[in-house]
């Protein structure tokens, strides 16, 4: 009731108003707080070790097919360890829940909230400056990371990155900071949520425990249950993979994933179903130009941003209709 | 010069879930006063500070803060209106200096104008030898003494403070109370919430005294005084001898209501005003000789115990 009634108060003022002030003093205590600094040591070592994995593995067969190299260094595994991507499924939650499980009970526990809000700010300000200050705080941490293995990949491979691999790149890194917005939003609903940030921080990492873990079996599960095959005709057998699929998208992970698939394996023609006997098809015939990759990943980050943007709506609703007093 | 209201609410209610935490107040603050909010544990005086400042909205009625609705007009409101909540808190990684200029950024202050303000405000509440120590390193007198500076800094023209003493050691209460003399002399508008009854009455034009949401009481000690206990001033007499005798003739005197004989020497009268003259003129006339003549308030604290004595007796009896 109250909110509603807030929100039909009509306010004056910018509601952005002291929003670079709120993004600005967020990434400087993101960039130098500790817990910060450990989880990007964490990711630096991660890139190197598996970037000069996949270069020593790359030079190892050189001479079969000189093509993308650079995107190799983000995929090529070093059994049984995972690649530099592989990681990055689980490093960028990690990092992006690291950022945001605090944010706004850390005001109420410090009795800042009610002095900061009596400043000439909305409160609109203040959540959507964490926010942003935690997309810019990813940013520029994948940026560091990127150049570190591209760096790596000149001095190990001996040849300068191709324009097109370039690009691959940059799509990536944009389609991280997208995923690790999701995390980030999933946090800061919690952060509003919960008053203690360990339980924010436990419901989060519950939450992206569920999704990588758990969800993959329980779609399986609901996927024979939806479209059970009783013959075993193909049209069934589609009929459950189509589920499956649809299913499995509802998780961050999966959409991330194909993400990266179609960014760094440009011979990748289509995410739709990987049933045996599409793959031929699939991954056949010419490397696709990056435009063509972009659009085949357009519909996932899509999902990721409407993702987002519907979980920061959750958190500002919350926070809206909350009393200021601890 | 006609005192223009910088703070007023017409009819302001606050519910929270079918408790009456505010109820249909009535509040006008003037241009330069200094205003005291009396009011026993959960009275509503925080909950009205919160719905003044546009940080909680209210359940019905009017507000008008520095001539603006904070319900529409926040931001306007909030620019000119400071405020010190009950438990005024830091960031704890920052130092003083740096909490200050985030303060400043908030309210768009340019830089250079920034950093005279804060220097200003940190040699004002006496903190500008601790200014680049993390505020986590502060006792509560240095913090509640950072929350001041921090509200110099937009130069308000209003300070609302809620409970501002409380945790303060002696001296610094008394100097905290010198600093809101210094800024009313500045013109600026206070409005204080507080237990600390002395202190109330020692800084505060008027006070308003709360009770389940409403306001029961208004006005200077004095009035307040006249209507709780019915005097509002202690005579203090001495005379060389024959204090009863001399006791009849104060008693006429007009605006004394009451003689109290404490030894052969000495008189106690409390009375409807200062009656300091007449008492002096009806002793001597009588034939007595002076040899002293004091007048004290009566403190807050007597209204207060008094007044919420009789009203529980009250209630006890309906
Ligand atoms: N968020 C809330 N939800 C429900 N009730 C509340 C809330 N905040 C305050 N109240 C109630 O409103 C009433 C008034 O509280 P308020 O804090 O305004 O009192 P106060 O006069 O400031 O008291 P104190 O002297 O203890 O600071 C209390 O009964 C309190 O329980
Ligand atoms: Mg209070």
């Amino acid at each position: 009731m109250t909110m509603v009634r807030a929100m039909r108060t009509q306010r004056e003022g910018s509601p952005w108003t002291g929003l670079w002030a709120v993004v600005a003093k967020e990434m400087a205590d993101h960039l130098s707080s500790t817990r910060m600094f450990i989880l990007e040591m964490l990711i630096a070592l991660t890139a190197v070790g598996t970037a000069y994995n996949a270069a020593s593995a790359i030079r190892s067969v050189a001479g079969l097919e000189p093509k993308f190299l650079f995107l190799k260094l983000f995929t090529v595994a070093d059994e049984p360890f995972p690649s530099f991507v592989g990681f990055l499924g689980f490093l960028v939650p990690l990092i992006a829940i690291a950022l945001a499980f605090d944010a706004v009970n850390n005001e109420f526990n410090q009795h800042t909230l009610a002095r900061v809000l009596s400043q000439p700010i909305y409160r609109d300000a203040l959540l959507f400056g964490k926010f942003l200050a935690g997309l810019f705080t990813q940013f520029l941490i994948y940026s560091a990371i990127w150049l570190l293995v591209f760096g790596l990949g000149v001095w190990q491979l001996g040849i300068p990155p191709t324009g097109e691999e370039v690009g691959r790149a940059l799509w990536l890194l944009v389609a991280t900071v997208f995923y690790g917005g999701v995390w980030m939003a999933v946090a800061l609903l919690f952060s509003v949520r919960f008053r203690q940030p360990a339980t924010a921080a436990l419901a989060s990492i519950a939450v992206w425990l569920f999704f990588s873990i758990f969800w993959p079996m329980i779609s399986t599960s609901l996927a024979t249950i939806l479209a059970p095959i009783r013959i075993g005709t193909p049209e069934e057998i589609l009929a459950q993979a189509r589920w499956l699929l649809a299913l499995r998208r509802l998780a961050p992970s999966q959409l991330y994933a194909e993400i990266v698939v179609a960014l760094l394996r440009p011979e990748v023609r289509s995410l739709g179903l990987v049933l045996p006997f599409q793959l031929e098809g699939a991954i056949l015939g010419q490397p696709l130009p990056l435009s063509q990759s972009v659009l085949l990943i357009w519909p996932h980050l899509t999902g990721l941003i409407a993702a987002t943007i519907l979980l920061f709506a959750l958190a500002y609703i919350l926070f809206q209709r909350q009393e200021v007093r601890a | 010069m006609s005192p223009t209201p910088v703070i007023e609410t017409r009819g302001l209610t606050k519910v929270y879930n079918g408790l009456v935490a505010v109820d249909h107040l009535d509040l006008t603050i003037h241009e330069g006063e200094v205003y005291g909010l009396l009011g026993p544990n959960g009275s509503g005086k925080t909950t009205t500070i919160l719905m003044l400042l546009g940080l909680t909205e209210p359940t019905e009625g009017e507000v008008q803060v520095v001539g603006w609705d904070p319900r529409r007009y926040p931001l306007r409101v909030k620019a000119q209106v400071g405020y010190i909540p009950d438990q005024v808190g830091f960031y704890g990684d920052l130092t003083a200096w740096e909490n200050l200029m985030y303060t400043a950024k908030l309210n768009g202050i340019p830089r250079k104008e920034a950093y005279r303000r804060i220097e200003e405000a940190l040699n004002r509440v006496g903190l500008q030898d601790v200014a680049h120590r993390p505020v986590r390193t502060f006792s509560r007198g240095m913090r509640q003494r950072l929350g001041v500076a921090d509200v110099l800094i937009k130069n308000p023209r209003v300070i609302i403070m809620d409970e501002p003493t409380q945790g303060l050691d002696p001296e610094s209460a008394r100097e905290f109370l010198d600093l809101i003399r210094e800024l009313k002399g500045e013109g600026r508008t206070i409005l204080l919430a507080s237990h600390l009854l002395h202190q109330v009455q020692a800084v505060c034009d008027r006070v308003g005294l709360f009770r389940r949401g409403k306001k029961a009481l208004e006005g200077t000690v004095e009035e307040l005084a006249l209507q709780v206990l019915g005097m509002s001033h202690y005579v203090h007499v001495e005379v060389e001898k024959d204090a009863p005798r001399l006791a009849q003739v104060v008693r006429r005197v007009p605006g004394v209501t009451d003689v109290e004989i404490h030894d052969d020497c000495t008189l106690w009268v409390k009375s409807r005003k200062d009656v300091r003259p007449e008492v002096a003129k009806a002793v001597v006339q009588a034939g007595g000789r002076l040899l002293r003549l004091d007048v004290e308030l009566p403190s807050l604290d007597d209204i207060y115990a008094h007044y919420f004595k009789s009203e529980a007796g009250e209630t006890e009896n309906e």
